[in-house]
């Protein structure tokens, strides 16, 4: 339970009545945004621009 | 240049798209497992929203936030997928507990997994508000943008979400919200047609 250890917002610009736990809940968001990127993100960017040269409509492409 | 049809893009905005759309991918990745709980299946959400962008690259806007738009694409994914089952809310707390504990140079270990849980078990369209808001940081008019709803709606949300993590988090009891019952199972489902009925599906459909 240590979200609830104590944590004020002084440096937040004056929203003092937020709870400690509103830094947990970005601290969760940021936590997934700081992972490396998986292979499987990189490969599908990847075959972004293939998909485009063979085109959605012309799945017959040679490779 | 006056005509309604947009030109098709070009290759240097095409790789621009490519470019704006690979930077907002750890975004879609983080916003997709704080709603769906299951970094596999948000991970398989963020590709299926991917491709969507892609394909629909030619009604994004240059020049207006990727971000914004790309998380309409993910939510109306998301938002499908929920309504055919694929998630059933399942929540595995050992995956969550490991993956979820805080980041290295992290001194204190932070229960992130009670914070994702007690997220979960809030009705999705405050689940989603307090992630827009809350977590990536939009303001309440890019929410409701992005969820296609009125400034006010956002904001009544995301008060009742925090009033509920409140009283969840600072007393430690955090319900379970079964999917296995019925009643439950149906009322999730229930909520999540009520949220999928006024949508901003204006940037994409189905």
């Amino acid at each position: 339970m240590a979200i609830g250890n104590s944590k004020h917002n002084a440096d937040s610009g004056g929203k003092i009545d937020q709870p400690e736990w509103t830094d947990g809940l970005k601290q969760l968001y940021d936590s997934v945004v700081d992972e490396p990127l998986p292979d499987t993100f990189k490969d599908l960017l990847a075959k972004l621009d293939d998909s485009d040269t063979a085109g959605p409509d012309h799945p017959g492409g040679d490779q | 240049m006056s005509s309604d049809k947009k030109p098709a893009r070009s290759a240097a905005e095409k790789a621009d798209f490519k470019r704006e759309l690979t930077e907002v991918v750890p975004h879609l990745r983080a916003f997709a497992r704080g709603l769906c709980g299951r970094p596999d299946m948000a991970d398989d959400l963020v590709q299926e929203a991917l491709l969507k962008a892609w394909a629909a690259q030619e009604r994004f806007e240059p020049g207006t936030s990727m971000r914004a738009w790309t998380f309409v694409i993910l939510r109306n994914a998301y938002l499908t997928d929920m309504r055919r089952n694929r998630f059933r809310g399942e929540y595995d707390e050992t995956v969550a507990e490991r993956i979820l504990t805080a980041p290295a140079g992290q001194e204190e270990p932070i229960h992130l997994s009670d914070m994702h849980r007690a997220l979960l078990t809030l009705p999705p369209e405050r689940r989603e508000a307090l992630l827009l808001v809350g977590a990536g940081g939009f303001s309440y008019e890019e929410a409701a943008q992005i969820c296609g709803c009125a400034v006010g709606t956002i904001k009544s949300r995301v008060g009742r979400a925090r009033a509920a993590l409140n009283s969840m988090l600072a007393e430690g009891n955090i319900p379970q919200r079964s999917i296995k019952d019925d009643t439950a199972h149906r009322a999730i489902l229930e909520e999540l047609d009520d949220v999928a009925a006024g949508m901003g599906v204006a940037a994409i459909k189905g």
